[in-house]
This record gives C-alpha cells, sequence and structure tokens, in this order.
C-alpha cells in the first residue's frame, strides 16, 4: 500500500508515514489529492500499531478491536442502555421482599417476571455488566497505549519551516502577496501580535510558527488514565478484604462487637427527633463508644462519638454509618395480683433482651423466677410451645411464685396478648401486664474500604485531565514568505471559529488582509 | 423576609420574560436593509441582555435569602431545583455571551427559562424541612454543579436547536422538519402545563379524592381537575364545581399518586397540542418554517462550535458534581459511594451520553446536523433524569 515514504525534501520517514515527518508535505498521492489534510493532523500523520499494514497476527487483530475509537463508542453506548433498562423497575437491594422471584411478578406482571428472569433484577452486580465495564477498561488501555507514542513524537519536534503544500492544505489558510521591502516590518509585527495573543513564536528565516496550548493535547490521556484507575479500583473491590460492609444492630444500653474486627461498640443512646410539628424525621442519633480489648482481653473505651446520618463514626479503618432505627420491645413490667384479697403484690421489669433462666425478682415478700421464656411464642403440630425467632414479637413466658420460705410454688403462664385466667383459675396468684418499655435499636452499617483513596485519586487525575483537554486548546500557526507571498495555515484540536477570530485579530494591526468569519 | 423573597422570584421571572420579548423584537421585522436590521437586532440585543443579566442578579438574591431563611441550599425539591437549573442555564448563557457575543443564542435561551421557571412554579414552593440524608453541604455543592453542567447542556440544546432551524426548519417535508416540529411541540406542553398550574393555583383549585391501595384507604389530592380520577376513587372535599373525573383510571395503575400524575400529564399534553394549534392558525405554516425564517441568516459553523463549547465547558463541570462529589456525599451519608438508584443510574447515563457525543465528534467527525441532534438527545436525557425518574420511578433521591 504504502511504499515511497522518501519526501521530496530527502527526510526518509517510517513505514506508514502520512505527513512527512520533517516538512509536512502529504506523502501519497491519493492524500495529496484530497483538498485538506485536516484528518490527518491529529497525530499528523506519524503511524500506529493499530494500523499496521501487511499481515497481521491475532494479537494485531484484538489490538486494533480495542484500540478503535468506533467499539469504544459502541462500548458506551452499551454500557448506557443497559444500565437505563436496569432503571425501569427497581433493583433487589431496593425491594422490600425477601423473595424475588414472587416480588417482580406480583408487583409488575409478565414484564416484571422477564425482568426478574434475564437477570436485569441484580444486573449491576452481574458477571456480564461486570464484563462489559472490563471492556471499557482494556479499550481505554489499549486506545491510549496505541496513541501516546505517535503523539509524543508528533507534539515533539515542530518543525517552523513547513512545506507551502502543508500551509495551504490546511483547513484554515491564506495566501496574499506582499511587498518586498514591508517583509520585515511585516513578520516582526506579527511576532509581537501573536506573542500579545499569548503564543510561543519561532522564526526560522522567512518562517513563524506560533503555537500555544500543547499540553492541553495530553488532556484525554490523562482524563484516560485517570478512569482506568477509578474503574480498575472498582473492579478490584471484589477482591475479598478490599471493601468489606456488615451491619451491626446495637440496643440502646448494650453492646456488640463490630462484625470482622476486635472492636465492640456500646449504644449509650439513641434517639429519632422530629421537626415542631410536622411528620418530618429531623435526626436520627447514636451516641456511641468504641471499645478495644487490651493484651488480657479486658475492654476499654477507645474512642467516643455521636453518629448520625451523614456525619459516620471513624475509628482506625472502621467506619459506622448510621443507617436505622427503630424502637423495639425492651421490657414489660408485670404485676402480681393476690386473687384472694384482689390486692396487688407489687410489680416487676424483665429486660427481655437480658433475660436468664433462673433468673429471680423479689416482689413485696414474694419471689418470682423465671422457668422459660419464648420470644417469639408459638405451638408445634403436637401443641408444644415453640418460638419462632429470637425477635420479642410475642414473648410467652412461665414464672414460679414463691412464698417466703417455700421451695417450689405456683407455675403461671404470662403470654403477650393472651388472657390466661380461665386456665389458671385455680392459682392463687396472678400475673399481669403493667406496662411496656420501649428501646430503641440502632442498625449500623460497617465499613473498612481501602479502595476510597485510589477512587479518589483516579476522579482527580481524570478531572484534571478534563479540565487540560477542555479548558486550553492547542493552537498552530504556520506562517512563510516566498516569492513576494505570505502563507498562511493554522490548525487547531477544536473550536475552529474561535481560532480564525484570534487569526482575525492578529491581523488586523499588521496590517494583513484577512477576513475568516464574520465579527 | 418571605414577602421580599417573593417579589425577587417574581422580579426574575418579569426580566427573564422582558429579556425574551427584547431579544424578540430585535429579531422580527421586515426590514429589507441588512444593515438597519442588523443594527436593529444589536440595540435589542443589548438591551435584552443587560435584563438577562439583572434578572440573574435577582435571582441571586432569591436564592440567597431563601438560603437564609430555610438554612440550607435550595435544591431540594422539585420546585427549588428546577428553579436552580433556570438560574444555571441563563448564567450559562451569559458566560458563553461573553466568549462569543452570540445575541441570538439567548433570543431561544431566555424564553426556556421562562418556561422552566413557569414550570418550577407548578411545583409547591414552599419550604420544606430536610431530612437526615439530605443534611450536608454537600448538597449545595453537589447539586449546585450538577445544575450548572446541565445548565451548560441545556446552553448547547439550545444552540443545537437554532442550527437545526437553520439547517432543516426550511426543508418542506422530510423526516428532521417533522422531529425538529416535534421538539418545538413537547417543549410548548411545558408551556401549557404552567400556564393551566398557575390558573388552577390562583383560583385555589383542589380536589381530594378517597380511593383504596392494597386494602387501605388513602387521600390523593389534585390540584388540577380531574380528567381522570383514581380506580374506584370518591370525591371527598373540592373547591369548585369540577369534581367528578371524565374518565378513571384501570385497576392496575394503583400506584400512590400514579391517577393524579397520570391526570397532570394529560393535561400538559392536551394544554400543549391546544397551544400549538393556536398558534398554527395564526401563523398558518409549521412552527419550524417561522422560526427558520428569523435564523435564517446565522453562522452555522458558529452555532456548531457554540453547542460544542458549551458541553466542552460543561462536561468536566458536571464531572465532578455529578458524579465525583456525588460519590463522596453518598460515601457520608449512606456508606456506600454508589447504590446504582435511578437517580444516579441515570446520571451516568448523561455523561455516557455526552461522552459518546464527544468521542463520536471527535473521532467519527460527527459534526453539524447529527452533533445537534446530539445535543437534542442529551437534553432528553437531562429532562429524563428530572421528571421520568422523579415522578414514575421514584428512588432515593426522589424530590416531590
Ligand atoms: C467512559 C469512558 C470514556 C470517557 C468518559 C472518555 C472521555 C474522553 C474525552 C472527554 C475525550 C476528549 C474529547 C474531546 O477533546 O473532545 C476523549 C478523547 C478520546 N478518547 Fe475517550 N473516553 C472514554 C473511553 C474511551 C475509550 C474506551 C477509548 C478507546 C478507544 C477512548 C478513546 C479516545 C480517543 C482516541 C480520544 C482522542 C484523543 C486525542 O485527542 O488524541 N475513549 N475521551
Amino acid at each position: 500500500m504504502i511504499e515511497n515514504t522518501k519526501c521530496q525534501c530527502g527526510h526518509n520517514n517510517p513505514l506508514g508515514t502520512i505527513l512527512c515527518e520533517y516538512c509536512g508535505r502529504p506523502l501519497q498521492q491519493d492524500n495529496a489529492e484530497q483538498s485538506s489534510i485536516d484528518k490527518e493532523m491529529r497525530y499528523e500523520g506519524k503511524a500506529r500499531w493499530s494500523q499496521k499494514a501487511g499481515k497481521k497476527s491475532i494479537i494485531d487483530h484484538i489490538w486494533s478491536f480495542f484500540s478503535s475509537v468506533k467499539i469504544a463508542i459502541y462500548l458506551i453506548l452499551i454500557t448506557l442502555v443497559v444500565a437505563g433498562i436496569g432503571t425501569i423497575f427497581p433493583q433487589e437491594d431496593f425491594i422490600n421482599s425477601t423473595t424475588p422471584e414472587v416480588y417482580y411478578q406480583e408487583q409488575y406482571g409478565k414484564l416484571g417476571e422477564w425482568f426478574y428472569r434475564l437477570g436485569l433484577s441484580d444486573m449491576y452486580d452481574s458477571w456480564w455488566f461486570f464484563a462489559l465495564l472490563s471492556m471499557i477498561g482494556i479499550s481505554l488501555v489499549i486506545c491510549s497505549l496505541d496513541r501516546i507514542i505517535p503523539l509524543y513524537k508528533a507534539l515533539k519536534n515542530q518543525k517552523v519551516m513547513k512545506d507551502i503544500q502543508f500551509i495551504e492544505r490546511q483547513r484554515v489558510t491564506h495566501q496574499q502577496e506582499i511587498d518586498p521591502t514591508q517583509k520585515e516590518q511585516l513578520l516582526s509585527d506579527l511576532v509581537a501580535a501573536m506573542k500579545r495573543k499569548n503564543f510561543h513564536v519561532k522564526r526560522e528565516k522567512d518562517a513563524l510558527l506560533a503555537e500555544k496550548g500543547r499540553f492541553s493535547r495530553w488532556g484525554p490521556y490523562i482524563n484516560h488514565v485517570g478512569l482506568i484507575i477509578f474503574l480498575l479500583t472498582a473492579l478490584l473491590r471484589w477482591v475479598p478484604g478490599w471493601a468489606i460492609e456488615d451491619f451491626v444492630w446495637v440496643r440502646e444500653g448494650e453492646m456488640q462487637k463490630i462484625p470482622t474486627s476486635n472492636y465492640y461498640v456500646k449504644n449509650e443512646r439513641s434517639f429519632a427527633e422530629m421537626y415542631l410539628n410536622q411528620n418530618v424525621v429531623k435526626k436520627y442519633q447514636t451516641d456511641a463508644v468504641i471499645y478495644a480489648p487490651d493484651q488480657n482481653g479486658n475492654l476499654h473505651p477507645v474512642h467516643r462519638q455521636s453518629i448520625l446520618v451523614n456525619h459516620p463514626l471513624k475509628y482506625k479503618d472502621y467506619q459506622l454509618f448510621q443507617s436505622s432505627l427503630i424502637p423495639e420491645l425492651g421490657g414489660i413490667r408485670l404485676k402480681v395480683m393476690d386473687r384472694k384479697t384482689g390486692q396487688e403484690k407489687g410489680a416487676f421489669l424483665v429486660k427481655l433482651t437480658q433475660l436468664a433462666v433462673n433468673q429471680q425478682y423479689r416482689v413485696g415478700d414474694l419471689r418470682v423466677r423465671l422457668l422459660e421464656y419464648y420470644p417469639d411464642f408459638a405451638l408445634d403440630e403436637n401443641q408444644q410451645p415453640i418460638t419462632k425467632s429470637q425477635e420479642p414479637n410475642r414473648p410467652a413466658l412461665i414464672f414460679e411464685v414463691l412464698e417466703p420460705g417455700q421451695q417450689s410454688g405456683e407455675k403461671i403462664w404470662v403470654i403477650s396478648g393472651e388472657n390466661l385466667d380461665q386456665i389458671t383459675k385455680d392459682n392463687r396468684f396472678a400475673i399481669d401486664l403493667a406496662g411496656l418499655v420501649m428501646v430503641n435499636k440502632s442498625g449500623l452499617m460497617v465499613r473498612t474500604d481501602k479502595s476510597l483513596p485510589f477512587l479518589f485519586v483516579g476522579g482527580l487525575i481524570c478531572l484534571i485531565g478534563l479540565a487540560m483537554g477542555f479548558y486550553w486548546q492547542h493552537r498552530r500557526i504556520w506562517i512563510r514568505v516566498k516569492e513576494n507571498k505570505l502563507y498562511l495555515g493554522a490548525h487547531t484540536n477544536k473550536n475552529w471559529y474561535s481560532l480564525q477570530r484570534e487569526i482575525q485579530q492578529v491581523a488586523k494591526g499588521c496590517p494583513l488582509d484577512i477576513q475568516l468569519v464574520r465579527d | 423576609m418571605e414577602k421580599i423573597m417573593e417579589s425577587f422570584l417574581l422580579g426574575t421571572f418579569l426580566l427573564y420574560l422582558f429579556s425574551s420579548i427584547s431579544f424578540m423584537m430585535g429579531l422580527t421585522g421586515k426590514n429589507t436593509d441588512a444593515e438597519v436590521a442588523n443594527k436593529k437586532a444589536n440595540r435589542w440585543g443589548k438591551i435584552a441582555i443587560w435584563l438577562a443579566i439583572i434578572g440573574v442578579v435577582f435571582q441571586a438574591v432569591f436564592i440567597i435569602m431563601r438560603v437564609i431563611i430555610s438554612g440550607h441550599f435550595p435544591t431540594s425539591n422539585m420546585f427549588e431545583f428546577v428553579a436552580f437549573l433556570c438560574f444555571a442555564s441563563v448564567l450559562a448563557y451569559i458566560v458563553i455571551y461573553f466568549m462569543y457575543r452570540t445575541l441570538i443564542l439567548g433570543a431561544f435561551v431566555m424564553p426556556i427559562a421562562v418556561i422552566l421557571l413557569g414550570y418550577a412554579s407548578a411545583f409547591p414552593k414552599d419550604i420544606q424541612p430536610l431530612i437526615p440524608a439530605l443534611q450536608s453541604y454537600w448538597l449545595g455543592i453537589h447539586v449546585t454543579l450538577a445544575a450548572l453542567g446541565q445548565g451548560l447542556f441545556t446552553v448547547a440544546f439550545v444552540a443545537g436547536l437554532i442550527y437545526l432551524l437553520h439547517r432543516v426548519g426550511g426543508e418542506e417535508k422530510g423526516r428532521q422538519p417533522f422531529y425538529l416540529e416535534m421538539v418545538l411541540v413537547i417543549l410548548l406542553m411545558f408551556v401549557g402545563f404552567s400556564m393551566v398550574s398557575f390558573i388552577a393555583q390562583a383560583v385555589g383549585y383542589q380536589t381530594t379524592f378517597t380511593h383504596m391501595i392494597d386494602g387501605n384507604q388513602v387521600e390523593q389530592v389534585y390540584k388540577l381537575p380531574p380528567l381522570i380520577g383514581p380506580y374506584k376513587g370518591q370525591v371527598s372535599n373540592s373547591s369548585s364545581g369540577w369534581k367528578e373525573p371524565l374518565f378513571n383510571v384501570p385497576s392496575w395503575i394503583e400506584g400512590e399518586k400514579a391517577a393524579s400524575k397520570l391526570n397532570t400529564t394529560i393535561w400538559a399534553i392536551f394544554s400543549g397540542l391546544l397551544l400549538y394549534l393556536i398558534i398554527r392558525l395564526i401563523i398558518r405554516k409549521r412552527l419550524s418554517l417561522l422560526l427558520h425564517r428569523v435564523v435564517k441568516n446565522l453562522n452555522h459553523e458558529l452555532l456548531d462550535e457554540l453547542s460544542y463549547r458549551a458541553i466542552a465547558i460543561g462536561f468536566p463541570i458536571f464531572t465532578l458534581g455529578a458524579l465525583i462529589f456525588a460519590m463522596i456525599w453518598a460515601h457520608e451519608a449512606w456508606g456506600r459511594f454508589w447504590n446504582w438508584d435511578p437517580k444516579e443510574t441515570w446520571a451516568l447515563i448523561t455523561w455516557l451520553f455526552y461522552s459518546a457525543y464527544l468521542h463520536l465528534r471527535l473521532s467519527k467527525g460527527w459534526l453539524g446536523i447529527r452533533s445537534a441532534w446530539l445535543a437534542v438527545g442529551g437534553f432528553v436525557v437531562i429532562m429524563i433524569n428530572l421528571i421520568v425518574i422523579n415522578f414514575v420511578i421514584a428512588g432515593l433521591h426522589s424530590y416531590a
């Protein structure tokens, strides 16, 4: 395809070069026929690996595939569409159900059923979404590697004296006859005018090169590097130990071990506060104390902090977030009645979360002993008492009431929500409900995440690259005087209108007769 | 103080409106002499841009007063957010104006600002207390930057729209002029909805329905007369004679406010179509054809660059505000920097869309008409995120 890479100017170019590295003259005939060489200007005709001619190996093919911006655009668009489809119905993380297989069908009918069956209901964690993101990542790496060297070469050697063909074929170009006696004056005026516009100007005989914002060409690459770091970190989060997420419930007054750690968290107080006269929560707060063990395993308080939404607790690598707060039945007040006299003998508090069998309460001159406790009472098929869970949803208790000096006494059942007077009507004593005591239970999300600094750095690099690429442009103006004629050509990587206006402003004071755009 | 704040909002609205009118004055008229026409456009345009600048200052004062009164940055409900988006768009236009000195963009940006502010005002304007998750200075930083980015994208959309009016608006037949007309009709629906809401608010219209959801009796308040009512809904009280719906929704539309949202949508569609019909009757040709006459002498390369430039300026701002700061905040508030909730996902989709736009432009040479359509498409994505996601697919973020 490309045979002759030696330019008329005598420079020997590497295979695949399109514009002469030295003077910028188009090397290929079919290129020379095009009126503009605009398309080749990004890498100034430098050869790229992905465009290697001749026989290609399989690696070359993969390389070309991933280095193609067309493929990148497809990958981006596929991700975009797929991500959008995932928002049609809520993801499994957001539904109020532990049985997604029936939930979607019940809530959303046939469509919902397919949503679930196609795996769209948990798609952001799926292997194929992971694969899609990985492919974007690979593409980012390869496309950057593919272009970075040609770009470096293109940007490094900026020759001042360019071939007339190169200047004439630029998208923005101008020629004008000039008076040879005015030449020096004109060129030095141009230098001054362009310097005023912050161009770096170089002169070589009768040729000028004005350039600015070259560094902005690196913007997209820096941006891509930031994205690569970000994506890599995000994908690495699947590696065990990098990011741990757990959850712990702590009742007021209690202490719990923080999962995956040696620390303990104590909830000294937790509460919700409402706005005045409004049914809107103002604040959820947990006053927490972290305890750490010493060498002997004794716990000592090491950190004290109130946890609020938006103000997580931070201790060493761990963070605790206020995720949930619910009031819960913490205790029941019971009173003991003497049936014969109808007298109340006294009351006692049963703390449901700290119950132990055989625990004794003193009520007046009586002793009340706990025999059995069923937090979530039910009867099994043999009519035997069981508990369905450890949550105090329907507490049932069996007590023994002992009079002074007695070794064994009456058994009394207390089941929440049941009136058992009929069953125990021969008893001397009765135990009745005197009141409920609620405690708040805080749900704390526990996190350690080693990836955060990397994500942060990735994001920062990405932004720096974006700013470089978008808030500056690489503009170049070539001017050459040859045989009483001034040739001007200019190139920018973006914002051509602004470049043309700038040239016009430069020309106006010099004076050159350049009208490229309407003011 | 609240009274003064309200007046600043009204002042902003009027200034934007007068600015739009002033821009229009400069463009219309049957001057055959190009020189004279240009002078006239410049004179009116200068007035218009000043009105816009004073309007932005007014709105800034409004925002500051609202911060003082409520103690938090006003981007926490639909009214506040849309009003802020309007502010961001006008600000973005003014920035672009000082870069390129283009008046014509204002002739389209300012009416869209008026539409946005009108649309915002159709939502409840009272200051609401902040739920715990929103109580953070990140609310101000994250939403402001995201909205500024979107404001620039809005300007890019407007430039793209003008570009399309210039290039294809004049064609008599074809798919592109048809879609262009559709875009204008949809814009009119926003206008129609704002007008209907304004009238309903002014007369204090309200009707309450009671109906059943999952065996519980619930109330649904209609702020617009019911064209379509809840399934088996009963009117429990109403401020006016029009209280019976013309239809009821079928039983499967049973969400909490689904029926009133549908009712609102139908009002928007019909009022928009009605407005369009009236305009057609008056001007007796396609709206895009009329607007094409106004913009046909413009430099389309400049418009193309304007649209791109607005996106180029907006993209890093949007990346910072809508993605990076969003992640930092989500990490503070929920302990997860990314949740894949619909609002977040659509911010990502917006970002991916514009990055596809940038790559297409850069490497496939999608300039001009295609690029302009993409700018329109990007605005559609933003509106989907703002309206559809908030109302239909409510996530953690859902305002209203
Ligand atoms: C979501 C992922 C991506 C984002 C956000 C992104 C962003 C960008 C941005 C902002 C630019 C600068 C555009 C301009 O200056 O107008 C750019 C340029 C570019 N991108 Fe990407 N990009 C992504 C993925 C990719 C991928 C996967 C490829 C791989 C083929 C790629 C290849 C390129 C190339 C070749 C350029 C032009 C660089 C130059 O001017 O020399 N991008 N990208």
